[in-house]
């Protein structure tokens, strides 16, 4: 399998925040929150603080660091979650129909309808913030796609020979599911899971950002952004270093989503001459 | 010949095609399959020939059990296959396989030939890997493979050997009839001697029964001991391949006939003029107009088959 520019430059930067969130303990300068120091609020970049620090004193960078960790647990987590309920869903739907189906189409329409930010602020609100509940926001919320890419994988799988040969030699429906059908749709499901995650990191930015997501004095991206929004003027660092980090996240998981996606797909491959 | 093994009573399998508008819903009945009779002897080649949309497939799904009949009932040594007491899918994969017609849809591209042809016995209870490793061994060498080649994914081979392996699947669990679908028609024409060949050394040595769909006039010829024509939904003409081939009574099977391309036939003569004075029945007491395409949401007109030889029975307008 042949990868291209795209994949690789998306997966570069993903194994970069991948490895600050994971080595954050080790190798950021300070501590995230017990650090505070009014003497060295809003100093701009230097030596010591190479992001600068925040009204507060705390270190941008030893924060956007493990902000890392925030992120990419929101985005694995709830991703997870949403494949495994649009995976289930699409794949039973498609490949029994009837009512089932009707009912699972229904379903996705209903939740494709609905803006899911505004639904995730709604489970949120019932909820309560944290770092649970936002995960599990983020996952019933965006599972629709995901299950309408399975349905209709399923859908196309379910004529193949191969499928029809698995019920002749008495296969059962689940036994089919899941050795026939889920290997031959991995690559779309992993392509929407990848590229979920992006908008999973995003969301949890926007959440955190109007402060139903991370609670302060977690270090997330997004709460770093609200600390941060009233003085952009006088100390521009403490916001453009945590934005840089959403910016680069998020491009680095949609551009391994479009590089996986054509690679697996032999539709979307570019002929090379 | 010896007794059926299968036996299709009174066939019957209708669509419900539900269309219309807002203001009113219409409801059709596609009539796919109108009364289809037939048996499979063992040891036998039956071939139901016909053109597409005339239900071959629809009759051989219904035997496999991927399609209910609407009406009728199929028996397999007595037993019932369909209604109530319809065997489970277990069951009925010893008794009937398929090998089907496009060998790079039928194989799933992320299995093995191993791993294709041992998941089948161990779901039917056959644990032993030793055992399970020799009836592998055993089978790919009966359809022309090496041992070593069973460690392969399906797109390291080519579509004749892709085929092979169908029907390798098709008989890991020794079943004793095999459905073909247009076994050879997706394949070059250099390799179809060699598939066809093969499908019959594997009949006699497996002392396997065949039911074989096909459009594929030559093939049928070469393949078959007895033919059944079905024209939409319906058989027209059966009768031992003799019959059929050469004195062909049904102005649909006539037809049939004439269009196989023949390199000998440079004058455009008729099929056989031999077959137009052995039957007496003029065409129009057939009651089909084979120029008028019947149709399919009616129920079919009044018509019966009668023997006009023994064994060779066809369609004529009963009204």
């Amino acid at each position: 399998m042949r990868f291209g520019f795209n994949f690789w430059l998306g997966a570069t930067l993903t194994a970069l925040v991948i490895f600050a969130g994971i080595l954050a303990p080790w190798i950021a300068p300070f501590d995230p929150v017990f650090n505070a120091d009014l003497m060295n609020s809003e100093l701009p970049p230097d030596a010591t603080f190479w992001f600068g620090t925040d009204a507060q004193g705390r270190d941008v960078l030893t924060r956007t660091l493990y902000g890392a960790q925030i992120s990419l647990t929101v985005g694995i987590v709830s991703q997870l979650i949403n494949s495994l309920i649009g995976v289930t869903l699409g794949m039973t739907g498609g490949y029994w129909g009837g009512w089932w189906d009707d009912l699972v189409s229904g379903l996705t329409n209903v939740m494709l309808a609905i803006p899911s930010l505004i639904f995730a602020l709604a489970v949120l609100a019932v909820l309560g913030p944290g770092l649970p509940s936002l995960l599990i926001a983020l996952g019933l919320t965006n599972w629709s796609w995901t299950c309408r890419v399975a349905r209709s994988s399923t859908l196309s799988l379910k004529s193949q020979g191969y499928v029809q040969a698995a019920k002749i030699l008495g296969y059962g429906d689940m036994r089919i599911m899941f050795t026939q059908i889920l290997p031959n749709m991995m690559g779309p499901i992993l392509v929407m899971a990848t590229l979920g995650m992006g908008s999973a990191v995003l969301s949890e930015a926007a959440l955190s950002f109007i402060g139903l997501g991370i609670q302060p004095p977690s270090p997330s991206w997004g709460s770093m952004l609200t600390d941060a929004r009233q003085l952009i003027q006088l100390a521009p660092w403490i916001a453009v270093f945590p934005g840089l980090a959403i910016f680069l996240t998020v491009l680095g998981f949609n551009l391994l989503g479009d590089g996986l996606r054509d690679s697996l797909d032999p539709h979307m491959r570019t002929r090379k001459p | 010949m010896t007794a059926p093994i299968l036996r299709v009573e009174d066939l019957h399998v209708r669509f419900s095609m539900s269309g219309g508008s807002l203001f009113g819903s219409s409801r059709h009945m596609l009539h796919a399959v109108n009364g289809v009779t037939f048996s499979l002897a063992k040891g036998e080649c039956l071939s139901i020939v016909g053109e597409s949309g005339c239900g071959k497939t629809t009759t051989a799904l219904t035997i496999l059990g991927l399609q209910q009949p609407t009406e009728g009932t199929i028996s397999y040594r007595g037993q019932p296959f369909t209604g109530p007491n319809a065997p489970t899918r277990m069951q009925r994969a010893k008794a009937v396989q398929m090998v089907f017609q496009d060998p790079y849809a039928s194989l799933n591209p992320r299995q093995t030939v191993r791993k294709s042809l041992s998941a089948p016995l161990r779901l039917h209870g056959i644990t032993a890997a030793s055992e399970i490793e020799a009836r592998i061994e055993v089978m790919l060498k009966n359809v022309g493979l090496t041992p070593e080649q069973a460690n392969r994914y399906p797109h390291e081979f080519s579509g004749g050997q892709r085929q092979r392996i169908g029907i390798a699947r098709a008989l890991i669990l020794e079943p004793e009839i095999v459905v073909l679908d247009e076994p050879v028609s997706a394949l070059d024409l250099s390799i179809r001697a060699q598939i066809i060949n093969l499908l019959l050394d594997l009949k006699e040595q497996l002392s396997l029964s065949y039911l074989m769909i096909s459009h594929d006039l030559s093939v049928v010829e070469h393949m078959s001991d007895r033919v059944l024509v079905m024209y939409f939904g319906e058989v027209v003409e059966s009768g031992g391949w003799q019959q059929i081939f050469q004195t062909p009574a049904h102005p649909y099977t006539r037809r049939l006939i004439a269009a196989i391309p023949n390199v000998d036939d440079r004058i455009s003569t008729p099929p056989n003029p031999k077959s137009r004075d052995l039957i007496v029945l003029k065409n129009a007491e057939f009651g089909t107009d084979t120029r008028v395409t019947p149709d399919v949401f009616r129920p079919p007109s009044q018509s019966k088959l009668i023997e006009i030889a023994e064994q060779h029975w066809v369609r004529i307008s009963s009204v």
